[in-house]
């Protein structure tokens, strides 16, 4: 379980998050929307613990993260799947050590075993294994680089709490679908807390428990899609606006997209 | 100015700490430290080599006119000794080093910072002080006591060129006077040196790579403060090295 308790934090002197206050339960998977800038990517940071707020706790598990020792931290983040914006790949190694990664540096298994699990992993997010396992990061596309980070970060043993920052962005609509029926799965079979930031607001149907809305770093709306569609917050129908057609259309189950 | 300076350095300071605290924990990424090894040492030593030729055969023929006046000639090794062994040796190795390696590794830590990596690594539970910084200052500590031997080597043998073709004293006179003076003392405040230099190497250029901000920029501003930085303070740190240990040890000199 995650919970934020009146959240501020600012980077220097530039205020990001003011009085931010939400939980995600077990096996819930939560959706955050909301202008660029307006600070989910740095929640997303905040949870992992890269940065501690200045006021306010972030509870993980009955712990807060922000007062725990460093060796705490990392067997707490161990639990902890992140997929960054930008991939954030190691651009020194080969797709393979990338996806690898974690199985290289913490567990003791063979060469051999962990090469099978990374080619089954790059089968897995649609890339051909053969052809880009022995590349570096920077030879591949940007949709291409965000599979490789989202098949490194599922690789990592037992994920209890996945946090997705953008996962489908620069995907096609086939890989699109792939990534959100993985979220999917991982929530329904193996009981994850998923925490995803997407402006794709029709992808997020699919993985949507309940959504969060930020806007200039406060929370504008916190609750289901029901409630999402009926909120008369200015702040969310202005985020909403463009979306109006594409959210009438799901509702009427005519055709899904926009 | 200053006022930065001093927070600077407190903020220097905390570093090293934290990485000497790194070094002394029990995990250690070996073929990392390996891979700095090779990296720092091979990669440096035609750097290393050209520079130890030139300031050699430089200062030998500079020694050699002084010391024909007196008729001196003979003391040509002596001073050699003192002036590659004790000074130049180390303080133009650690130089070429932090121009190299320091520019190096800020830049590299910097550009991982900018694009996510050192907080993916942190993601999987990796500390980029053990996996990073530590490597790397463990293979300058190595390392640059090493390229400064090669260093020394390399400037008595130019100095000896010089000494036979220039100065015209014989192969003995020179070698003989060389090894009147590589005694403890001398060889000690030489390799003393160099591996103070190599922690003041690693904890500036680290720090400045982890510090750094501002994308691309900001990388490259913070790579030339580490170059800039690191120099001075070898210089500094030679400085007062040949003022305190030498009044310590002067007995062996
Ligand atoms: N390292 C940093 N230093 C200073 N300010 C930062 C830093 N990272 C982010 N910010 C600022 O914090 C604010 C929130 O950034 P954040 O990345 O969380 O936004 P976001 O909601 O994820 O936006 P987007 O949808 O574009 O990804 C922005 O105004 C940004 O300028
Ligand atoms: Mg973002």
């Amino acid at each position: 379980m995650i919970e934020l308790r009146n959240v501020s934090f600012s980077y220097g002197d530039q205020p990001v998050l003011r009085d931010v206050s939400f939980t995600v339960a077990h096996s819930e998977s939560l959706v955050i929307m909301g202008p660029s800038g307006g600070g989910k990517s740095t929640i997303l940071r905040l949870i992992l613990g890269l940065e501690c707020p200045q006021e306010g706790e972030i509870i993980i598990n009955s712990d807060n993260i922000c007062v725990m020792k460093e060796k705490d931290k990392r067997k707490l983040r161990k639990k902890i799947g992140m997929v960054f914006q930008d991939g954030g790949l190691f651009d020194s190694l080969t797709v393979g050590e990338n996806v690898g990664y974690y199985l290289i540096e913490h567990t003791k298994m063979s060469y051999d075993e962990i090469e099978e699990k990374v080619v089954k992993m790059l089968g897995f997010v649609g890339l051909d294994a053969d052809e880009v396992i022995d590349k570096l990061p920077e030879q591949l596309s940007g949709g291409m680089q965000r599979r490789v980070a989202i098949g490194r970060t599922l690789l990592s043993t037992d994920p209890k709490i996945m946090l997705f920052d953008e996962p489908t962005t620069g995907l096609d609509p086939q890989a699109t679908k792939k990534v959100l029926h993985l979220i999917q799965k991982l929530r329904d079979e193996k009981s994850i807390s998923t925490i995803a930031v997407t402006h794709q607001i029709v992808d997020s149907f699919a993985i949507a428990d309940r959504y969060l809305v930020i806007h200039e770093g406060e929370v504008a709306f916190d609750g289901d899609v029901m409630q999402l569609r009926d909120s008369a917050d200015p702040r969310v129908l202005a985020f909403l606006s463009p979306f109006r057609d594409s959210f009438k259309a799901v509702y009427e189950r005519k055709f899904i997209g926009g | 100015m200053l006022k930065t300076f001093a927070y600077q350095s407190q903020e220097i300071l905390f570093f090293a700490v934290r990485m000497i605290r790194a070094l002394f924990s029990r995990t250690i990424y070996v073929s990392e430290t390996m891979e700095q090894m090779y990296l720092i040492g091979v990669g440096s030593l035609f750097l290393v080599g050209l520079t130890g030729v030139f300031a050699g055969q430089g200062f030998a023929y500079a020694f050699t006119v002084e010391l024909s006046d007196f008729g001196a000639t003979t003391y040509l090794g002596r001073i050699m000794v003192i002036a590659i062994v004790r000074e130049l040796g180390p303080v133009l190795t650690g130089l070429m080093i932090a121009a190299r390696v320091a520019s190096g590794i800020t830049a590299e830590i910097g550009a991982m910072k900018s694009s996510n990596q050192l907080d993916a690594m942190v993601a999987f539970g990796i500390d980029p002080m053990k996996k990073i910084a530590v490597p790397r200052l463990i293979a300058l500590v190595v390392m640059l006591p090493a390229l400064t031997i090669f260093c020394d080597v390399i400037g008595l043998l130019g100095a000896y060129v010089v000494a036979i073709f220039i100065t015209h004293i014989t192969s003995t006179q020179f070698w003989s006077a060389v090894f009147d003076r590589l005694i403890f003392g001398n060889i000690f405040v030489g390799l003393l040196k160099p591996v103070l230099f190599s922690f003041v190497i690693a904890f500036v250029a680290c720090y400045k790579g982890f510090t750094s901000e501002g994308g691309t920029k900001g990388v490259g501003r913070a790579t030339t403060e580490s170059v800039v930085l690191s120099s001075i303070l070898i210089l500094v740190v030679n400085f007062l090295i040949t003022k305190v240990v030498f009044s310590l040890i002067k007995g062996y000199l």
